[in-house]
């Protein structure tokens, strides 16, 4: 169960949800959206139901690099517009996460919007993807285009309604 | 006319007779007396008639005119006196008979300028003035002297030079020179008029550097399309223009006219110019105040107020702002047309500035009060101090444009100390915290927060804490006080804004922190002075 007001850096963030990611089951993500009404920033993470966040699982590879010509790593923008940055589209890969258990696992961007960064911290540390998921383990930031800044959240779930698919897997499994 | 010698005969005759009024013919003579061109335009005008027909009083016997009426002896004469005065004997000068184009003369006195479009003619006037200083006068502006500024018609630079090419054309054929650079300048004459009638009328001084200027844009549609073949003569001269005004700006045509070639020029442009319908109009008479700045420190007690107004799609999210409850009274005060504010950096909408405050200055645009004593300065303070509890000012004193700067070198360079209450996740016990009390120069890597991403560029800052000290409250709660570079992001520092600001209270105490308030207790700055209350 999370806490009722996260305390943190997160506090002034809406956590949207994108479950079963191109059906993979319980493969889920969890956008941060930030409150600032005119453009709001977005921070990619790992839901909790994540298989990467269960127990026993760990992490042996994180690579930006998601096809030969693409690296997100190469990411680079520049100014107030951050012009030069990589566009992405809901379902653009932005990593590959390999378990030592042999499981491959692709985060998605969830959002359309322009790539501003990728997490290099869980480069160094892919420990910490695991242990703080919503906040140091976040996967990216992403900035929707001024236009589509209300819609950007069509596509997701809210917290309640995430929490009913939630409940309906449990009792899917029992 | 003393001024006038005989070289000046051909000069006179030819504009006189082409329509060119009598302080332009001044002008184009050369005549540097100021007081010669005050005089008024009748009388000049006569006295130009005289000194023509002084040459043919010579040949003539000379015989009264009865139907006429003496007339006075040259008032010229009579107000500088002095050994030149043209009519030696005292005798009442002659009048000349009608045959030799009085007539003709004055009636073109009452004609409009041919190279002034009636600006030495009627707007050196004393109803010209009136209406002046009527503008002045009614816009109630407070102010020690003056700066006039007139903006004149393209066309006037045209004429003037067609003027000229006439008259070189007519010394050169008499074997006489004329040098340009000696002819006076129609604004400088202008001025000599009106100046002194202006500064009588106003009580003020006239001053070029004055910050209070009276200005008049003259205009004559008339004769606007008078410049438009320079742009097939000079083409490169009349760039293409914004916002739909006219390509053929004073400079423009000015620039033209000195590429020009005298044969193109003759070509294109009658010379002598035409006399005109109408004479200019004046389009609009501005008044306009330098900028006065006012300076102060303002302490902030709410949380819940901006620094600016806060309005998204036209729609005010938070009842006024810092700089509007500091600057209304300013501007009632001072009766601006508008202010801009700025500060020596700026806090959040929820942190508090206590202590002696941030320093912070306005510029009061186009004031009509100028002056005000200590005292006033005082009870002005007080004024907005009565006025909210959410801020209060001190030290407000008027400074001048240059010491802004010292202001916003303060922003960049200078440390500022702050105070904030810290939440930790997992419990804390006193000596948890009492380490942070040795850190020095903590050195921090903060990428920009993501908070302010949207509208900053991305980039990573290096920045130091200078010192700081914890004061233990309980298990999840503790007060740092710190100090801090300019430009240090003190909220990121605390919670860390998802790793991103490196290192962060979190990451030093090993738990999740969060930072509750905020308070900015000082801003070391030594500027603007203090005042002692």
């Amino acid at each position: 169960m999370e806490a009722a007001v996260p305390g943190g850096a997160e506090r002034y963030f809406t956590r949207w949800y994108k479950p079963d990611v191109k059906g993979r089951p319980c493969e889920d993500f969890c956008v941060l959206q930030h409150s600032n009404r005119r453009v709001a920033i977005c921070v990619i993470t790992l839901a909790e139901a994540h298989p990467l966040l269960q127990s026993g699982k760990t992490i042996k590879n994180i690579n930006y690099q998601i096809s030969a010509n693409c690296s997100r790593l190469q990411n680079k923008v520049s100014g107030k517009s951050k012009r030069g940055a990589q566009f992405l589209t809901e379902l653009a890969p932005l990593c590959r996460i390999s378990s030592s258990d042999g499981d491959e696992y692709t985060i998605y961007s969830c959002i359309r919007g322009r790539l501003i960064e990728v997490n290099e911290n869980i480069l160094s540390n892919p420990a910490l993807l695991q242990e703080k998921p919503s906040t140091e383990g976040y996967i990216a930031v992403v900035l929707p285009k001024f236009e589509e800044s209300k819609s950007i959240t069509q596509g997701l779930l809210t917290q309640k309604e995430y929490e009913e698919v939630l409940l309906k897997r449990r009792n899917a499994a029992s | 006319m003393s001024s006038l010698t005989e070289k000046d005969r051909p000069i006179v005759q030819l504009l006189l007779s082409t329509g060119t009024c009598p302080r332009c013919i001044l002008r184009f003579c050369c005549v540097g007396s100021q007081m010669l061109y005050r005089h008024p335009h009748q009388d000049l005008m006569r006295d130009l008639q005289e000194f023509l027909r002084n040459n043919q009083e010579k040949e003539d016997t000379g015989c009264l005119d009865a139907a006429h009426p003496p007339c006075k002896r040259i008032r010229l004469e009579h107000s500088e006196g002095g050994p030149e005065e043209l009519n030696h004997n005292g005798a009442i000068p002659q009048m000349p008979s009608v045959d030799n184009g009085t007539a003709t003369m004055e009636s073109s006195a009452a004609k409009v300028c041919n190279v002034c479009l009636g600006i030495l003619q009627e707007f050196c006037e004393a109803d010209f003035v009136k209406k002046v200083c009527q503008k002045v006068n009614s816009a109630d502006y407070q102010f020690t002297s003056f700066v006039f500024s007139v903006s004149l018609p393209p066309q006037l630079s045209v004429r003037e030079r067609a003027a000229w090419l006439v008259v070189k054309q007519e010394m050169r054929n008499l074997g006489l020179s004329l040098a340009k650079d000696d002819i006076v300048q129609l604004k400088e004459a202008y001025k000599w008029i009106i100046h002194p009638q202006l500064s009588e009328e106003l009580g003020v001084p006239a001053d070029g550097k004055s910050l209070f200027e009276v200005s008049v844009v003259f205009a004559h549609p008339e004769t606007d399309e008078e410049c438009h073949f320079l742009a097939t003569a000079c083409p490169d001269c009349f760039k293409p223009a914004k916002n739909k005004q006219s390509v053929f700006t004073r400079m423009a045509v000015i620039k033209a006219l000195e590429r020009i070639k005298e044969e193109d020029f003759l070509k294109h442009f009658p010379c002598p110019p035409g006399s005109p319908k109408n004479p200019c109009d004046a389009l609009e008479i501005q008044c306009n105040n330098g900028a006065v700045f006012v300076a102060g420190r303002y302490n902030k007690y709410s949380r819940n107020l901006p620094q600016t107004p806060w309005i998204i799609d036209g729609e005010r999210k938070l009842e006024s702002s810092v700089e509007e409850l500091i600057s209304e009274h300013l501007m009632a005060a001072f009766k601006a047309d508008s202010f801009n504010f700025s500060s020596s950096g700026r806090e959040d909408v929820d942190v508090r500035t206590l202590g002696n405050g941030r320093p912070f200055a306005v510029e009061l645009v186009n004031p009509r009060r100028i002056r005000f004593t200590a005292e006033e300065m005082k009870r002005l303070q007080q004024a907005i101090n009565d006025s909210s509890d959410k801020i209060q000012v001190r030290d407000l004193q008027l400074v001048t444009r240059s010491a802004i700067g010292r202001m916003k070198e303060g922003e960049e360079e200078k440390t500022k100390t702050y105070s904030a209450l810290i939440w930790t996740d997992e419990a804390i016990q006193r000596e948890d915290i009492a380490f942070l009390d040795d850190i020095k120069e903590l050195k921090l890597e903060q990428k920009t927060p993501l908070r302010v991403l949207h509208r900053r560029p991305l980039a990573v800052r290096g920045r130091l804490i200078h010192s700081m000290q914890g004061e233990y409250l309980d298990e999840h709660h503790f007060r740092l006080r710190l100090r801090s570079q300019a430009g240090t992001y003190i909220k990121e520092f605390v919670h860390g804004d998802f790793g991103r600001t490196k290192p962060n209270i979190g990451s030093l105490l090993k738990r999740t922190a969060d930072i509750l308030e905020l308070d900015v207790e000082s801003v070391d700055v030594d500027w603007p002075p203090t005042l002692d209350d």
